[in-house]
Formats: structure tokens, C-alpha cells, sequence
């Protein structure tokens, strides 16, 4: 089938400002957008710049805006779309460095700062820590968290205010915060309980929708806004 | 130019090198490069499990372990290094799960295991419980742990920094020097200790689990640099990639009790390894696989076959195998089990098949999956230069860049995991040990010369070739004639072909003559690499006139121990090809015919 791939360009070693830029290429039902963008800089333009590295889906290089909606690039095929114009956008609300490629730093420093680590200061016993399967169920789903900003980058609340830490960052506090074993959930719910920590979540859902993890991440927010007014983890 | 100095510099930000990270970075001053963002990593994208004889749920010991890997490796494994593997392993993985890593855990809250090729009971001879897993992502928890705890510990990182030279003063590693990806600036790193941890080169071959990433950077540098690249011949085929795409379906799903089926309904795998099954080691199930497409019971006649998980399927078999679960009661599963462990996997079908596993069979062909060979190292990870096993002070390398070698000719399955755990652990610890009794070797004047010369070649071509082009032409035949089944002629033609590539490689034309992200650049760098790789994997296949583990020859179908229990070495000297060979370290076991 015939596709008309519409590209944001910018490269702001030549360009004022963005532009669009048309390709017009032959495409399977069943190719990635991926495969799309690999034809256009492999044979029509090599200056096409983007990151990706798996093409299936967990390493969460090739977030961008699809047709207007965050995916991961790899994970969407031509037929999924239901048309054959397809644009290509960098996600929103980080700074643009070259074409589709973003400055992920804002994104890892939210990340960083809801101490996204497993926490557990006694002496461990010889073999493993103990859990239940019912304890380890209970933080399986934002353990599936690959950091691709496909969710936060979805988010109205992080495009008014960059300052907000994003739901990623909270599904990643999420993940320790329910976790048996971790020590330091009472430190991670008072860094978000704070103006740029959950309040700014409005249950829009926008990061559920465009998790391609399939994430619950607005039930993980819900759970963490309720842990911080109750103080309680269950 | 900007120079940096640390004690230790690690290259790469996956497993190994995250690991590595953690242990240096407590006695020395320490700095991760990678090209790609460390969570982006080709280790995220195991799935199956990492092996230990943890016995969470059965008898387990690390001696079969130990046995069980020296078998897989066809007896082309170092004993030594083995053993020590499978001794670390369990530590390993506690220490692992004390980082926080959520493993799956049995009903009694323990790390939950599941069977994986070639692991048995060394009693019984029947599939042992040895994977330890978190569903069917264990390599993307490791990551995420390992960068949670690098996080934790205040490690260094330089992200998005592409590592293209080696620098090498008085016959010792004095440092890296690697392009800034977000300015185009070359940086030196200069450094007492350098812990190579790239990974592999699956992007040699057409069909390949292999992220776009995994181009064999480190391996070409070190070759660049008169560093040989030890039993490059060796390169895993997975049986189960999905269907022309590549993508790895987990040994897992076999662990669960997932069958191989031809056109005629048939699961063949009873003919090829009648004790273990589809749960043979991968080169023995690769090759059952091309026999049955080669005889024309591929599905409709073409070249796949049927991976089957559904629940019917796995009942049927799991009780004519008389399959037990570790409590004694049989072994039979349902659709909700199979989604609860195997989440991932019925996502890829989804997404890229329309195929719900639960309900079809997964349409399946071997794929390039990994690398037993490499940077040939001993078990301290120091990188070792010649048949003496002489060390190049200062160098490491670990995980799938490395080859120790615990792998020997045929990897089993998690045992990647446990190698980049356990050698990327060892690796961190020996070069922060090495770097405080050491001192700065002087860096050159002219330290960042070579690699602008290789990218300015690229930048400044005049040619007409395209990238692409060449890439391609060298992943079909490299596919086509090194691959599962080989023939002198075919690598021959091979050999012939990737050379002539080479050549064409000169006339190549880069199209971005930016400095910021130029990806087409730094892209067009590492085809130069698989070209590399490619030129060794192929002549040192075509000098071993065997068939061991992955080697697997038409025209000489028997290993042969007297003339070929050896591994091979090979430089990359005035543009061409030197063999060497080394005697393999044998300990407790004497060779065998391996049977499954």
C-alpha cells in the first residue's frame, strides 16, 4: 500500500524553525512505523534523525506522537492506524533537540528525584528475602515501567507545568512504595506529597491510554494519593 | 577536545556493565559510557530467566550446574571458569534479590524457578527447575535494578556517549575516546582501568533478536587495536524467533510446557532428543528444526514451524511425558496460568501476528540470539592477548563482549543472565583493585586521531554506496551460508563476499554532515564493525573442519577432540585475517558424545 508519511523536521544547526516534510513510500499492512522511518533514512534521507534500538516494544527508545498520540514506534503497525496518512511527531513538553529526538533529561530527572530505588537497610538473611505471591502481585504492574515518557510527555498537567514529576516518575515510586519488602515508602510519599507531586494528576487518564506497557498508571496515581491521606499501604 | 580522567571507565550500560559500575565504583573513581540510555540496554530484552541451583522448589546443586553447562558448551567451555560460574551464581542471585529485584516467588514466598534446555537433574537426567524468573521479563528487571542501584550509589554515567577508540600506551589501556551523540565532539576518557561490557553483533545476520544496537562495537575496536577475537564461529541460533521479524520467544515458553510441531501435526523433537525433548539445548533444537523445513515438513512448506502453548496442547504432551509438577501432583495448566507467566510473549504475538498464543500456535524460525565468542578473557576478567592467555594490563571485558569462556560452543539458555551477573561483579571488583595499585599511562598528543579519521573517511566519502546496500547484502549471506548449517563452499562464498563488501564500504556516502545526533554517521561506523565481525566469524568458521555446538558442518558432521578441542583466535593484522588457536581448560569432565 501507498503511504504518505508526514515528518517533523528541525535541525537547529540550519533550521529557524520546524517544518513537515512529506514521504511518499511503499508500505506492508504489517510494517512498524518503525520500519517506515528506517526506509525513509536508509534511502530517502539520511539526515533523519531519531533513536531506537529493540523494535519490539521494551527498550523504549522510539517514543513519538502517532498520528497525534504517543506510541511507541515499533509497537504500531501501518494497519493499526486505519489510514494510510501517517504523522510523525516528537512527544511533547521536552525540549526538541533534532527531529523526533528529545532531551530526556528533564523526564530522568523527575525520575530521579522519588528515590526510585529499593530501599532495606536490615542485615539480609543468607538466601533470599521472603514475599508471598500475593505481596509480589501487589506492585507486578509498575514494575513493567521501561521509561520511555511515552505517559508523562501524554500529560496536560506536565505540558502546563513542567515541574510536575509526571506519572512515570510516580509509577516508578509506586513500584517501591507497595513493594514488602522496601523500607523508605514513608520518605517517597512525603517527596510527592508536595504542589508538583500527585496533586497535579486529574485523572485524565491521557497516561494510561498511551502507556505501551499497558500499565494502570492512573489506578498506581490513585493508589499513591490514597497512601499519602490515609498513611496506609493496603 | 575535552578531556576526562577516572580510575575506571565501563563501556556499555547494560547488565555487565551496570553491574561493573556498582562494584568499582565503591574503591575507585568510576564512570559509565554508553551509547544508548542505560535502561534502553539489550539485556531488558531477556525474558526467560537467569540459572542458578538456588533447589527452591527441587535438589539442585551448582555441580550440575557446572556439568550441565560444560555439556551445553560441547566441551569447548573452560572448566574452570565454569565451575566458578555456577558456584557464584547463587550468591549472585540473593544478592540480587537484596537489591530489591522482584523475582516470581513459589507458594512458600521463595525465588520461583522454571525448567530451560539443557538444565537437568544430573540423577534422574529429566529437566530441572533452574530459571530463576520474574514473568517473562527477568533481563528487563536486572536492568532496572542495576540502574536503580547505580542510581542509589551515585555512579557516573555519560549517556548517549558512542565509545570508538581504544587507546593502548605501552602495550597497557590508557583510556577510551567516544563521541558526544547530542554535540558531535570527540571526548578522551582517560583512565587506569577500562571494563569493556558492549554486548554483541546479532545484526551480522538477516533474522535476529538482536537490538538494532548490538553491532559488535567493542569486539572491532579491540580487533582494531591487535586484540585478538576468540571463537568467533560461535554464534548462538535461537529456535524460536517469531517468523520473519526475528523477535525472541522465550526457551520459556517450552519451560511451561510448550511443544514444537511440524505440517504434519507431529512434535518432532521426540526424534532428536528423546530424553529432554523440546527441551534440548538450542543448536541441537535449532538443527532438528532446519531438518524438518529442509525435508519439506515446514508449515505449508515454508520455513517455520509451530511453537504450541496452548493450554490443549501443554496438557496433551505434559501427560504422555508424564510431567509432574515439584510437589508430585501432574503437570497440567490453564490459559490464565500461561498469560501470568508468559505476559510479554502474548503481547508480542498480539502485536505483531494477530496471534493469541493462548488460542494458535506461534509461527517460528531460528534466530541470530547471541555470541559465544569475543574479547577473549580469563576469570578476572582481565582481557587475555594470545595463546599464552598473557593480560593486557588495564583491560577488561564482561557479558556478551567477553568470551572467558563459559559458553564454550552452545550457550544454555540463562546463562547469559548469570554470566554479565556474575563477570560483570568480578570484572568492577578486579579493575578497581587494579586501577589503586596503578598509575595514569601518559596519554598521546595525537590520542583522538584514529577515530576522527574513521569518521571524517565516512564524512568525506565520494563514493556512490549505500549503507543500507552493503548491510544488507552482507545479513543475507551471512545468513544464508554461516548460519545454522554450513558447508566449506557456502563460507567460502561468504568470505568472498563480506571482503568484497569491505572494499565497497570505502565508496560509502554519508548524507548528514551535521554534528548534532548525526545518527547516519555513527550508524555507518558500526556497519564498519559487523563487516569486521563478519570477515572474522566467517574465516574462522571456514578453518574449523568440525562440527561442535553451534559450528555445525555438513561436510564434517562429528566433532572432532583430537584435532579441535581448541578454541580459535583470531587477528585483524594489515587488513587481513591471522588464526591462532589455545588448548580449552579441561577439569573434572572428559568430553563425551552428547546426547539430550
Amino acid at each position: 500500500m501507498q503511504i504518505k508519511l508526514k515528518v517533523f523536521r528541525y535541525n537547529p544547526e540550519q533550521d529557524k524553525k520546524p517544518k513537515y516534510q512529506t514521504y511518499e513510500l511503499e508500505a506492508e499492512p504489517t510494517d512498524r512505523v518503525l520500519d517506515l522511518l528506517e526506509h525513509v533514512k536508509n534511502y530517502v534521507d539520511g539526515t533523519l534523525s531519531f533513536r531506537r534500538s529493540c523494535a519490539h516494544g521494551v527498550c523504549g527508545s522510539d517514543a513519538m506522537r502517532i498520528n497525534g498520540v504517543n506510541k511507541l514506534a515499533c509497537k504500531v503497525l501501518v494497519h493499526d492506524l486505519h489510514t494510510t496518512k501517517i504523522r510523525v511527531e516528537p512527544i511533547l513538553g521536552l525540549p526538541i533537540i533534532k527531529d523526533l529526538i528529545v532531551d530526556m533529561e528533564p523526564f530522568m530527572e523527575h525520575y530521579r528525584s522519588v528515590m526510585p530505588f529499593f530501599v532495606n537497610d536490615e542485615k539480609p538473611p543468607s538466601k533470599e528475602r521472603h514475599q508471598t505471591q500475593e505481596e509480589r502481585a501487589r506492585f507486578d504492574d509498575t514494575t513493567k515501567c521501561i521509561l520511555c515518557a511515552c505517559c508523562t510527555t501524554a500529560c496536560p498537567s506536565f505540558w502546563a507545568n513542567e515541574q510536575y514529576v509526571g506519572p512515570a516518575a510516580i509509577v516508578n515510586a509506586h513500584r517501591f512504595i507497595f513493594d514488602s519488602r522496601d523500607r523508605a515508602a514513608a520518605e517517597r510519599l512525603k517527596i510527592l506529597n508536595d504542589q508538583f507531586g500527585v496533586y497535579p494528576c486529574h485523572t485524565i487518564f491521557n497516561c494510561t491510554v498511551a502507556c505501551p506497557r499497558e500499565i494502570e498508571i492512573t489506578q498506581a496515581i490513585g493508589e499513591v494519593k490514597k497512601a499519602i491521606v490515609t498513611g496506609r499501604l493496603d | 577536545m575535552k578531556t576526562h580522567q577516572y580510575e575506571v571507565v565501563i563501556v556499555g550500560a547494560g547488565g555487565a556493565g551496570l553491574m561493573a559500575a556498582l562494584y568499582a565504583s565503591k574503591n575507585a573513581s568510576t564512570a559509565v559510557l554508553s551509547k544508548l540510555y542505560p535502561t534502553r540496554s539489550h539485556t531488558g530484552a531477556a525474558q526467560g530467566g537467569v540459572g542458578a541451583a538456588l533447589g527452591s522448589s527441587e535438589e539442585d546443586h551448582p555441580e550440575w550446574h557446572t556439568f550441565d553447562t560444560v555439556k551445553g558448551s560441547d566441551y569447548l567451555g573452560d572448566q574452570d571458569a565454569i565451575e566458578f560460574m555456577c558456584e557464584e551464581a547463587v550468591p549472585a542471585i540473593y544478592e540480587l534479590e537484596h537489591m530489591g529485584l522482584p523475582f516470581d516467588r513459589t507458594p512458600e514466598g521463595k525465588i520461583s524457578q522454571r525448567p530451560f534446555g539443557g538444565h537437568t537433574n544430573n540423577i534422574t537426567k529429566k529437566p530441572v527447575t533452574r530459571a530463576a524468573h520474574a514473568a517473562d521479563r527477568t533481563g528487563h528487571m536486572i536492568l532496572q535494578t542495576l540502574y536503580q542501584q547505580c542510581i542509589k550509589n551515585n555512579v557516573k554515567f555519560h549517556d548517549e556517549f558512542q565509545v570508538i577508540d581504544l587507546i593502548v600506551v605501552n602495550n597497557a589501556a590508557a583510556g577510551v575516546v567516544a563521541v558526544e551523540l547530542s554535540t558531535g565532539e570527540l571526548h578522551i576518557f582517560h583512565a587506569k582501568a577500562i571494563i569493556f561490557a558492549t554486548g554483541g553483533h546479532g545484526r551480522i545476520w538477516e533474522i535476529t533478536s538482536n537490538a538494532y544496537a548490538y553491532t559488535g562495537d567493542g569486539i572491532a575496536i579491540a580487533l582494531r587495536r591487535g586484540i585478538p577475537a576468540q571463537d568467533m564461529e560461535f554464534f548462538q541460533f535461537h529456535p524460536t524467533g517469531i517468523y520473519k521479524l526475528g523477535i525472541l520467544i522465550t526457551e520459556g515458553v517450552r519451560g511451561e510446557g510448550g511443544v514444537l510441531i511440524n505440517n504434519d501435526g507431529e512434535r518432532f523433537m521426540d526424534r532428536y532428543a528423546p530424553t529432554v525433548k523440546d527441551l534440548a539445548s538450542r543448536d541441537v533444537v535449532s538443527r532438528a528444526m532446519y531438518l524438518e523445513m529442509m525435508a519439506g515438513r515446514g508449515i505449508n512448506g515454508k520455513k517455520y514451524l509451530y511453537l504450541d502453548v496452548t493450554p490443549e496442547v501443554v496438557n496433551k504432551y505434559a501427560a504422555l511425558d508424564g510431567r509432574k509438577r515439584p510437589d508430585g501432583s501432574a503437570f497440567q495448566t490453564t490459559g490464565e496460568e500461561i498469560l501470568a507467566k508468559l505476559p510479554d510473549i502474548i503481547d508480542f504475538c498480539q502485536v505483531y501476528l494477530g496471534v493469541n498464543p493462548i488460542n494458535q500456535p506461534m509461527p517460528v524460525q531460528p534466530t541470530a540470539h547471541y555470541a559465544m565468542g569475543g574479547i577473549p578473557t580469563n576469570v578476572n576478567g582481565e582481557v587475555v592477548i594470545d595463546d599464552k592467555n598473557t593480560v593486557m594490563p588495564g583491560l577488561y571485558a564482561a557479558g556478551e563482549v567477553a568470551c572467558v569462556s563459559v559458553h564454550g560452543a552452545n550457550r544454555l539458555g540463562t546463562n547469559s543472565l548469570l554470566d554479565l551477573v556474575v563477570f560483570g561483579k568480578h570484572s568492577g571488583i578486579n579493575a578497581a583493585e587494579y586501577a589503586k595499585g596503578a598509575s595514569f599511562q601518559p596519554l598521546p598528543g595525537d590520542a583522538g586521531e584514529y577515530s576522527r579519521d574513521q569518521l571524517e573517511a565516512l564524512l568525506n566519502g565520494e563514493g556512490s554506496e549505500r549503507v543500507t546496500d552493503i548491510a544488507n547484502e552482507m545479513k543475507q549471506v551471512m545468513f544464508e551460508h554461516v548460519g545454522v548449517f554450513r558447508v566449506e563452499e557456502g563460507m567460502q562464498q561468504a568470505v568472498e563476499k563480506v571482503r568484497e563488501l569491505k572494499e565497497r564500504f570505502k565508496y560509502v556516502r554519508v548524507q548528514d554532515h551535521g554534528k548534532i545526533f548525526n545518527t547516519e554517521l555513527l550508524n555507518a561506523w558500526e556497519i564498519s564493525n559487523l563487516l569486521d565481525l563478519a570477515e572474522v566469524t566467517a574465516v574462522s568458521a571456514l578453518a574449523r573442519k568440525e562440527s561442535r555446538g553451534a559450528h555445525a558442518r555438513d561436510d564434517f558432521q562429528k566433532r572432532n577432540d583430537i584435532e579441535w578441542l581448541k578454541h580459535t583466535l583470531a587477528w585483524m593484522r594489515d587488513g587481513k585475517i591471522d588464526l591462532g588457536y589455545k588448548p580449552v581448560t579441561l577439569t573434572k569432565y572428559e568430553p563425551k558424545e552428547r546426547v539430550y
